[in-house]
């Protein structure tokens, strides 16, 4: 075993320092819109050096680079140290241009791509309806054809939408043949947010957030999207959104997130004075024990990706995983801050001008961890994974059509 | 980077694998455990002439990962014998010059571990030398005639174990407690048993997931239910991703990393405590059948308690780790 990238990316390391040492960070005076004009610019650069946007071909403003999972972590790491900004982040970066790349025409392509990877589409992800969540194949928002075939006419609920408030578009799950079997009827569609048979309207979440980190509602009244950007065939959405990103995703970033957590947690203790505390000790290293369990196995689920592996059932373990230990950290941290939790956190939802704000922070963590245990898969519907995919156990018929 | 199984640790593993279901089957297990022996020569010879017997001789070409991984594999079959204590007196005595490397390394001469602190030692009676790695004593290698015996009544049946005691001054010191193989060693034990332990949590997961699938109730297997499938992804979970923790512990060591020693106790705190869990719920999967003797799993389950006794308990581990990390 053998923990370092080897010299060929080492020597690439240093290329990418130098690249950074020179375009990257911006004079001290620049703000406001021209800090954004900057960081267009050096992103167009740095997607020039081949370091941004590797898995899209140049013509929709990509680097069209070979898949490299190794170059692509050198990448993460030396802009993170650097603290610049990589790519837009997103629905649209993680979504929908990979489903385009691999199911869209040529004209979705030379659409929505570009506008995406410069950061001026904005990606809503609808797929949850107030009747279906864990059981996604149930969606009934009606897709219909119009009188001359050339409009998909929407009607419909969708809810739960991430950063929807922001959103220019969507990439949505529509139910257009009402009498096929529940995976075979629903087709997927892009549509503009932007027109009058859209509504909007944000949900408060638990934390109290709300504004641009909100999710959002959707009503869909006669809304209108052209047929031609349906992506993939009518009536095979259920498959097209099962198209995930196979480029470079392997990275040992999420641990890195997790680790830095988990130090903070450890800062906490030593703040409030209980880090001698032989429970806190022992309850802290027992969750460090998972943490470091996450962060070893993303190495070898990166390893593997780098050999062309298949790392096994681990990769369908992660998120739950994670989950998981973010109850354990949430629920030691609730313990640690004591009557801080009499406090209201005043979230990132745009009240933190409040001026600097003491341990109950960790309420928004707190509270936080718990959206992680339903969003993008409710832990139960992770461990039915685990356990049919993973561990090869007969599936439960009635529930085939879960996320 | 290279964080996975080469294809040759594979097929070690699977050498190991194939080697001990042929000499260690669960008749034999069965008759071993209601025996009096201390020790099971043939699936102990069998073994040992897989030549592994010198996986952590400084120029074996292999390592500690090396080792952890056939440990891992001895814990899944419950194999009998101080494999631990013989792989790690190999270790000390090539690094010492003190000692007859060549009979510990094929086996001929059997060592086992006693561990500083504790009176216990497994398969005592079998034993040539005892391997005494004491953290605040240093490591020394005491023959047989120095030791009292007295064996006991042991709750793992796969590892007997027998009270030992050995005069302070007996056999021969190989390393001060000063000296840096003391903590080496010392550490290098807690990753191998927590290799058995992985195997172990591991083994009895495996089971579990395939009875459920052919046990029918209800008019179907049961591992349909979600109730249950739901618990044994629950064991796949602790088990799978804690691997990569003793990987890490076995290369931390084996690369002399400064952060070796704190892995290596959150491996041995964080794998015993998965290895009971383990088992505990692999009994509860697979019902009235688990609670047999005829069975099998109270062996794992037994081992489970054993090995998270030895050496010191997870919390004894964490406190270590919470100091070595200056908290
Ligand atoms: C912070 C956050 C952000 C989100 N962002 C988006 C977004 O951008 N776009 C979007 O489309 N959706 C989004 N969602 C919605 C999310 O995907 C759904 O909430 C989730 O899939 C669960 O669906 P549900 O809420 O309908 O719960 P339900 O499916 O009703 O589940 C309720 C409970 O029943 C359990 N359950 C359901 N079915 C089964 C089963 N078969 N076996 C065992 N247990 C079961 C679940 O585990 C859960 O505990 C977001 C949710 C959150 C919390």
């Amino acid at each position: 075993m053998d923990l370092s990238y080897g010299a060929a990316a080492e020597a690439f390391r240093a290329e990418v320092r130098a690249f950074l040492s020179l375009h990257w960070p911006p004079p001290s005076d620049t703000r406001g819109a021209e800090l954004k004009a900057f960081i267009r610019t050096f992103r167009a650069l740095a997607t020039g050096e081949g370091y941004l946007y590797r898995a899209i071909p140049k013509i929709y403003g990509g680097s069209e680079q070979p898949v490299d999972v190794i170059k692509a972590q050198v990448i993460r790491e030396e802009f993170a140290r650097a603290r610049a900004p990589m790519e837009v982040g997103g629905n649209g970066m993680n979504m929908t241009v990979p489903t385009l790349l691999e199911k869209g025409t040529e004209e979705q392509k030379e659409l929505f791509i570009r506008k995406t990877v410069e950061g001026d589409y904005i990606w809503g992800q609808g797929y949850s309806e107030p009747g279906s969540g864990s059981d996604l194949a149930s969606v009934r928002t009606k897709g219909e054809l119009s009188a001359d075939g050339k409009k998909w006419i929407i009607n419909g609920q969708k809810i739960w939408t991430s950063q929807g408030m922001q959103s220019t578009h969507m990439f949505m799950l529509v139910r257009t043949e009402p009498d096929a079997p529940k995976h075979d009827g629903i087709t997927y569609l892009l549509i503009d947010l932007d027109q009058p048979g859209v509504t909007r309207r944000p949900i408060r979440q638990m934390t109290g957030e709300e504004g641009d980190h909100t999710f959002c509602e959707f009503f869909f009244d006669n809304a209108e999207t052209p047929v031609s950007w349906q992506v993939g065939e009518r009536g095979q959405g259920w498959t097209v959104s099962r198209t995930t990103l196979k480029h470079e995703r392997a990275s040992i970033g999420g641990a890195d997130g997790l680790g830095k957590q988990f130090a903070k947690l450890v800062d906490l203790a030593k703040e409030v004075g209980r880090i001698d505390d032989p429970i806190v000790r022992d309850k802290l290293t027992q969750i460090e024990g998972s943490v470091l369990s996450h962060r070893y196995s993303s190495y070898r689920i990166f390893s593997c990706a780098a050999a062309g592996e298949d790392p096994g059932p681990v990769a369908l373990m992660m998120k739950l995983l994670l989950t998981e230990i973010g109850h354990e950290m949430a629920l030691l941290a609730q313990e640690l801050i004591g009557e801080h939790g009499f406090l209201e956190p005043a979230g990132a939802g745009g009240r933190s001008n409040r001026g600097p704000r003491g341990p109950e922070k960790w309420l928004d963590q707190i509270m936080g961890s718990l959206g992680n245990s339903i969003a993008g898969g409710a832990s139960n519907i992770q461990r039915n994974i685990i356990g049919e995919r993973g561990l090869g156990l007969p599936r439960d018929l009635a529930m085939s059509g879960e996320r | 980077m290279h964080f996975h199984l080469t294809e040759e640790q594979k097929a070690i593993q699977d050498a190991v694998r194939g080697t001990l279901a042929d000499s260690w089957p669960i008749e034999r297990i069965h008759a071993f455990a209601d025996g009096d022996e201390d020790f099971d020569r043939a699936s102990w010879h069998a073994l040992m002439a897989l030549g592994l017997g010198g996986m952590l001789a400084p120029d074996s070409g292999m390592g500690l990962l090396d080792a952890a991984l056939v440990c891992e594999v001895a814990g899944e079959a419950a194999a009998a014998g101080p494999l631990i204590g013989q792989l790690l007196a190999v270790a000390a005595v090539v690094a010492s010059g003190k000692g007859d490397a060549e009979a510990l390394a094929s086996g001929a001469q059997v060592a086992t571990l006693l561990h500083g602190g504790s009176d216990y030692a497994p398969s005592a009676r079998a034993a040539d030398l005892f391997l005494i790695v004491d953290r605040a004593k240093g490591v020394r290698l005491v023959p047989a005639a120095d030791v009292t015996i007295e064996p006991v009544k042991a709750a793992d049946r796969t590892r007997p174990m027998s009270k030992v005691s050995t005069p302070d001054d007996a056999g021969e010191t190989l390393f001060a407690a000063t000296d840096p193989m003391t903590a080496r060693l010392a550490d290098a034990a807690l990753v191998l048993v927590a290799a058995d332990a992985l195997g172990g949590a591991q083994k009895v997961t495996d089971m579990s997931v395939a009875y459920a699938k052919e046990r029918e109730q209800f008019g179907q297997p049961i591992g349909r239910f979600q109730a249950l499938k739901h618990q044994l992804a629950h064991m796949a979970l602790a088990v799978e991703p804690a691997r990569a923790l003793v990987w890490y512990a076995a290369y931390a060591w084996d690369a002399e990393l400064p952060d070796a020693p704190r892995a290596a106790a959150m491996a041995k705190a964080h794998l015993c405590d998965t290895y009971i869990q383990t088992t505990r719920a692999a009994v509860a999967a697979h019902g009235g059948i688990g609670y047999t003797w005829e069975y099998g799993l109270n062996y794992w389950f037994r081992r489970a308690m054993a090995d998270r006794a030895w050496l010191g308990s997870p919390a004894e581990h964490r406190a270590r780790a919470a100091t070595l990390a200056g908290w």
